[in-house]
């Protein structure tokens, strides 16, 4: 499985949800390559990621991609991701 | 394993129990201590400013925690951090995170050599304890001895 985390930056906060996401889907055994993007990079080379995640304001700037978009309200949240991503791999 | 965050606050780059009234206002200061530290020019603030203006607040990350930055510039001289509390919660217009008492700049050299910090970063953001002990430190030793 590929995930793209996305931010406006690309060097904050989707590097930070790239690293929780890691430590996610490893207790929940799934295996999946997490790439961190700015919203440009996303958009040129995000089209073949099965989910994105990223904070609720960028949900709207990436709609239209074709994988399913997760939008996270606290980073550093762990149980607020897998809640997430369990809910969006069902 | 948070020793590499003290190691990122520069001298001069925190700043304690600030008064702001705007979003903006938290940038200026986050982007002075920065800029302070020697980190990055005062170019980086205008670049963290007008970043927020394009994408909106949501570097607001966590509930009351604001992480200030923009993308690796000639503005960056070197990766690093800084670190502003203050003492009225401002809103930043975050849908779910508002209002922020805690703004963390960040300026990163490239892409990849600040991944190590970020981890540290986030261990630390996650401990609530830690963030509360942070936001009532009212001198610099005492805020340093959290972020180690």
């Amino acid at each position: 499985m590929k995930i793209l985390s996305v931010c406006g930056m690309g060097i904050g906060t989707s590097v930070l949800l790239k690293m929780n996401a890691e430590k996610v889907l490893e207790t929940m055994g799934i295996e999946a390559e997490v790439l961190a993007a700015d919203i440009t990079k996303a958009k040129r080379e995000g089209v073949g990621a099965d989910i994105i995640l990223t904070t609720p304001e960028l949900v709207a700037l990436l709609e239209g991609m074709p994988g399913k978009i997760i939008s996270i309200d606290h980073v550093f949240d762990l149980a607020e991701i897998r809640q997430k991503l369990t809910a969006a791999l069902l | 394993m948070s020793s590499i965050v003290g190691q990122a606050l520069g001298e001069g780059s925190i700043s304690l129990q600030q008064t702001c009234s705007s979003w903006r206002e938290c940038f200026e200061v986050v982007g002075a201590g920065l800029v302070k530290s020697k980190r990055t020019t005062s170019h980086y603030t205008l670049e963290m400013i007008q970043a927020f203006e394009e994408l909106g607040p949501y570097m607001v990350i966590a509930p009351g925690i604001a992480l200030a930055h923009a993308r690796p510039s000639d503005a960056v001289l070197e990766t690093g951090l800084s670190l502003v509390t203050l003492t009225e919660p401002v809103e930043f217009g975050s849908q779910s995170n508002d209002p922020v008492s805690l703004v963390i700049g960040l300026a990163a050299k490239d892409h990849d050599s600040h991944i190590d910090l970020l981890a540290a970063l986030s261990d630390l953001l996650a401990d609530d304890q830690k963030v509360k002990l942070l936001l009532n430190a009212t001198n610099e030793v005492q805020a340093r001895s959290y972020l180690s």
